[in-house]
């Protein structure tokens, strides 16, 4: 059994001049346990909704997201916060630390609703991240590559067993950026999750051996696309090879 | 309890954060809290002082006319006199059989404001201020009743400076008028009193002869008036009032029958029922100030509703952070809510400093203008509830902006910024 599985997945939103406008529409996608895929997707192309639905901050307009075979989103809205507290960690394109805490203090901060607090476990993440000489600076007082790394020891804080990542590396610039993500999926390796990163940086995608294009998985974002998929959108359920410049085997999904 | 420290820090984070906002919330809490606190306090101790439930003497004997007057003149020393009685009416009251003191006081002169009152050697044999308590001395003597001495009440010789030794003029009326002439008559001061805490501290007691004989005040009958070298005939003599100790309190009754069937006198008794009547006549005033104190506390609710909500907008990236971190929505409710009320109960501990404050400065006035102490050490009702009430206050001002922070728009917020 697949840890994450999206059936027939649909989400759209109603324009200010009430016309309805899908944004997601998955037929099938399936994800793993410690599986690390990189989604190629631009802007608009529906890869931050996705992520939403798959961590259950939005509910889809129908079908179904099943996390070890239970449909997350059945479940009320308080059981999912319970839920993504426990199983998901979140890395945000701009971090989104918290400005008034610490670095510690956001680490424990994402430790609070799920297992609970464990600054001893919080710092010993920052350490290995080389942030233990930074455990009480704030998110100002770091540089945008210490930030990154707070914010993925906040991700990984509660030993998810899935980490969404949505344009990790999209503000850093290069060194930084493929360190950052050795870093991530080094700490997915270590704790035993599942890794599904959103990006449009080639050079992101290019260091997975699963990559699929978002449109092949994304129906909705057929056109959305600013340089449209490259091969086309795919009918079937499954996630179809990308073809062009990001090559590589990509094993389909499940 | 673990989550709970971390709730505990959010909360005393964001209070950091918008330090100033907190610091000036924090401040009208405080200010709205102390003054709740102050206003009870003080009106329940101005009551309690006021109508003395262990009074010394249970009437007071004078002119035809208001009894409340009558014990502000001569118990407050406030108010003017309401005039004189016979000194016949005063040597019959003394002599009935079931008064066990009377003592006589004439008024109508001042130093510098301070009153001063003539009266007999019964002022410290008999006279008790409060029940089983005597004027005493702190130092010199007592006046001797036929010589221009004087003994001083604690605060009147603190404010004026006089000491045992020292001499002094009368000035003529119960008020001080600056740039009028002083009697010519000058007193001695033989001792000072011991602080009663009433407002005897503020006056200075001479010999009753020495008012019936002050230079300038004319006792006479029709067109005799007393000499110099005449003993003053007891007919000619009129005091402002007589304040009667009974054997038993309840003689008061027949007495003051006895009064109001005459044209000659009013007694007041009992004393306390004409000070809680009193205080029920101008209940109002403590109405209004305590209708004010709730007003500053709706201002200070106000103030925390606005402060909280108006933080709101930075923090909706703050909550939705924390909502995909796996906060409930419940949570961050009960975060701004724990903010609210922290903020209110901060104030609330300062607000005791505030009615410390109040109660000092109230206490001080008091004191200096009727001689009355109030108990600083007393624990009224309103210092444990007005707390917990503001607190309340302060968690119900925190449910709009929890709302607004319930209501975040987890994905939207995050896409946005």
């Amino acid at each position: 059994m697949a840890l994450l599985e999206l059936r027939e997945v649909k989400k759209g939103y109603r324009s200010p001049d009430g016309e309805f406008q899908p944004v997601l529409d998955v037929p099938r996608f399936s994800l793993e346990a410690r599986e690390e895929v990189a989604l190629a997707g631009t802007s608009g192309s529906g890869k931050t909704t996705l992520l939403n639905v798959i961590a259950g901050l939005l509910r889809p307009d129908s079908g179904e997201v099943l996390f070890d075979g239970k449909a997350i989103n059945r479940l009320s809205e308080a059981k999912r916060d319970a839920w993504r507290a426990q199983n998901v960690g979140y890395v945000f394109q701009s971090f989104h630390l918290l400005g008034g805490y610490t670095a510690l203090e956001n680490v424990v901060l994402g430790m609070t609703f799920g297992p609970g607090p464990d600054r001893a476990y919080a710092q010993s993440l920052l350490e290995l991240l080389e942030l233990g000489h930074r455990l009480n600076h704030r998110p100002s007082q770091l540089s945008v590559g210490q930030q990154q790394r707070v914010a993925l020891a906040r991700a990984l804080a509660n030993r998810p067993r899935l980490v969404l990542a949505d344009e990790p590396t999209g503000n850093l610039d290069p060194k930084h950026a493929l360190e950052a993500l050795q870093l991530l999926r080094g700490l997915c390796a270590e704790v035993g999750a599942a890794l599904l990163v959103v990006s449009h940086d080639t050079r992101v995608l290019e260091a997975f051996s699963k990559k699929l294009d978002l449109s092949e998985v994304n129906l909705a974002s057929y056109g959305a696309q600013t340089s449209g998929p490259t091969s086309g959108p795919t009918s079937g359920p499954t996630s179809g090879p990308i073809s062009g410049p990001i090559s590589g085997p990509t094993g389909g999904s499940a | 309890m673990k989550r709970l420290g971390v709730l505990f820090l959010i909360v005393l984070r964001s209070m950091r954060q918008h330090a100033l906002s907190t610091a000036v919330t924090v401040l009208a809490a405080a200010l709205a809290s102390g003054l709740v606190m102050g206003v009870f306090t003080v009106a329940d101790q101005s009551k309690r002082a006021f109508v003395f439930d262990d009074i010394g003497y249970d009437a007071v004997l004078g002119a035809k006319g208001s009894d409340l007057q009558l014990v502000l003149n001569t118990i407050f020393h406030l108010e003017m006199s309401p005039g004189n009685i016979p000194w016949s009416l005063y040597t019959d009251v003394a002599a009935r059989r079931e008064v066990r003191y009377a003592v006589p006081y004439a008024l109508g002169d001042n130093l510098y404001g301070f009153r001063i009152i003539g009266t007999t050697a019964a002022i410290h044999t008999d006279f008790e201020f409060q029940s089983g308590k005597k004027f005493a001395l702190a130092a010199g003597r007592w006046f001797d009743e036929g010589h221009r001495e004087a003994v001083i009440g604690s605060i009147a010789a603190e404010e004026l400076g006089l000491k045992v030794g020292d001499g002094f003029q009368p000035y003529h009326g119960l008020q001080y008028l600056p740039g009028s002439a002083p009697h010519a008559d000058q007193y001695l001061v033989t001792g000072v009193m011991k602080p009663t805490n009433t407002p005897s501290d503020r006056v200075i007691w001479i010999p009753i002869e020495g008012i019936f004989r002050m230079e300038g005040h004319t006792i006479a009958k029709g067109t005799q008036e007393v000499t110099s070298d005449m003993v003053t005939p007891d007919d000619w003599k009129e005091v402002s009032a007589v304040m009667i100790k009974y054997k038993n309190p309840a003689a008061g009754l027949s007495m003051k029958a006895e009064t109001l069937r005459g044209d000659q006198a009013t007694l007041a008794w009992p004393i306390a029922d004409v000070m809680a009547k009193f205080f029920s006549k101008i209940g109002w005033v403590t109405k209004v100030m305590t209708l004010n104190a709730y007003l500053v506390v709706v201002v200070a609710a106000f103030t925390l509703l606005a402060a909280v909500y108006n933080t709101m907008n930075e923090r909706r990236r703050e909550f939705a952070v924390l909502r995909a971190l796996g906060a409930k929505r419940r949570t961050v409710f009960s975060v701004i809510v724990a903010e609210a009320s922290a903020i209110a109960l901060l104030g609330s501990l300062l607000g005791y400093l505030v009615y410390f404050a109040i109660l000092v400065v109230a206490a001080t006035i008091v004191r200096e203008q009727t001689g009355v102490v109030l108990d600083l050490a007393a624990v009224h009702p309103a210092l444990l509830w007005t707390p917990v009430g503001m607190v309340v206050v302060g968690a119900l001002s925190g449910l709009l902006p929890a709302w607004k922070a319930y209501s975040t728009d987890v994905a939207g917020t995050l896409a946005r910024v």
